[in-house]
């Protein structure tokens, strides 16, 4: 495990040379359907990364106990019970915004982002590793979440975490808070994120 | 016990599950745990924010805010069971009265289909069940920016002392008549069905709630 990546490597990879969204294309199922606004997108990151860290840390601390052919098993287990408390939790304490999450938190158990961090970083390396890994990539998360649902929120209804923020002449594009609005945005902003780093490679290789 | 018999014992599934077993229990066992800790309190916020809707329901935003503390309405949940096509259906709805105990009104929970799924909604209606009072949207998955504009106070108060005598219909060209709704433009599809719950609800509770009272 000599090239393993470091703590602080497996951080900082998370956030943009690794971004969930931007760079590995993982869970897109709430990246598309709740970022019609800030406020239920960051409410989505904030789950996501609660189940993320907790499933990462239980995965790292029973990794040498796994069993190659039960691990997916275990994994989803894991998930499952995390993603219920945190379904549960909204319930209870923000009763509005998990009925506008609706189905969205409960479907976080197949969002493939953090099976995928599981198997990847937790099963294979220590609990400092994993939890780090976890905040990174959700910071990434958050980061592609949040830069999505601005760009909806504010060109189709002229407001950012339901305050106004462009002027009540604009004409709102219902289109971009529509699910063709997602796919427009995703596509638009992941050409921009690559368009980006290939410039920077490109810059990097001539220097 | 000899190495065949231990081999068997260690490539049995239900041993190699060991840890999916425990697991399972541990993670059941947290989860019963906050359920009993977090249940009560879901349950809660969804009746409050049912109660919480029934005066403003029946008396409208302006009139329900002003309310004192003595002047609260006095709230009685009910179960109403209704015989529709041979099955039987069951409606909550909420009794309101005056602290004197005059009725103030009804206001029954519905649900019908809507455009993308089910539409919940809170109906206000007079004590006999003349005229809609308020209606509020509980839950709806309709399509934003169209059909989720069944929620906002601008379409919805046009429901307000509207007569139930003749069942609503939905028009794109202007309501002009007592039982016309003006459509929501590119949600025809929501705003019929939102009138058709309240046709129903309307219809299945007049017998039993107006039974006794004049």
């Amino acid at each position: 495990m000599a090239d393993a990546p470091t703590p602080y490597e497996r951080f900082i990879q998370g956030i943009l040379p690794e971004n969930p969204v931007y760079r590995q294309l993982l869970g897109l199922c709430p990246v598309l359907a709740v970022t019609n606004g800030m406020n239920a997108a960051m409410t989505m990151a904030g789950a996501v990364a609660f189940v993320l860290f907790c499933a990462n840390i239980i995965t790292s601390l029973i990794r040498d106990l796994l069993k190659p052919h039960l691990r997916i098993v275990i994994f989803t287990l894991t998930i499952a019970t995390f993603v219920t408390i945190a379904d549960r939790f909204l319930a209870a304490y923000m009763y509005q915004m998990s009925k506008t999450l609706g189905p969205y938190i409960p479907l976080i158990i197949v969002n493939c982002l953090i099976i995928c961090r599981c198997e990847v970083c937790a099963s294979k390396q220590s609990v400092i590793h994993a939890g780090m890994d976890a905040i990174g990539q959700s910071i990434g998360f958050a980061i592609a979440l949040g830069s999505i649902a601005a760009v909806r929120e504010i060109l189709g209804t002229g407001m950012l975490f339901g305050i106004r923020v462009l002027p009540e002449m604009w004409p709102d594009w219902v289109v971009m808070v529509l699910p063709p609005g997602a796919f427009l945005t995703l596509g638009l902003l992941l050409g921009a994120v690559n368009w980006y780093g290939m410039r920077k490679e490109t810059a990097g290789a001539t220097a | 016990m000899n190495s065949t018999t231990l081999d068997r014992i260690r490539n049995n599934y239900v041993v190699q599950a060991w840890l999916v077993l425990i697991l399972a229990i541990c993670f059941g066992g947290s989860l019963a745990a906050m359920q009993v800790a977090l249940g009560p309190i879901i349950e809660a916020n969804k009746i409050n924010e049912t109660l919480q809707k029934v005066p403003e329901m029946i008396l409208g935003p302006k009139k329900a805010a002003a309310l004192t503390e003595t002047e609260q309405l006095k709230i009685e949940p009910q179960t109403i069971e209704v015989e529709k096509n041979n099955r039987k259906c069951f409606y909550s709805v909420f009794k309101a009265n005056y602290p004197d105990g005059k009725p103030a009104g009804w206001v029954a929970k519905a649900v019908g289909q809507g455009y993308a799924d089910k539409i919940e909604v809170l109906v206000g209606l007079d004590h006999k069940l003349k005229t809609i009072t308020g209606l509020f949207v509980l839950d709806q998955k309709e399509t934003p920016g169209l059909g989720n504009k069944i929620i906002f106070d601008d379409w919805r108060s046009q429901f307000v002392k509207k007569k139930t005598k003749t069942p609503l219909v939905v028009t794109k060209e202007g309501a002009k008549k007592g039982n016309e709704i003006d459509s929501i433009t590119g949600a025809t599809i929501s705003s019929r069905a939102v009138c058709s719950i309240i046709n129903t609800v309307v219809k299945d509770l007049r017998t039993p709630l107006t039974k006794g009272a004049n």
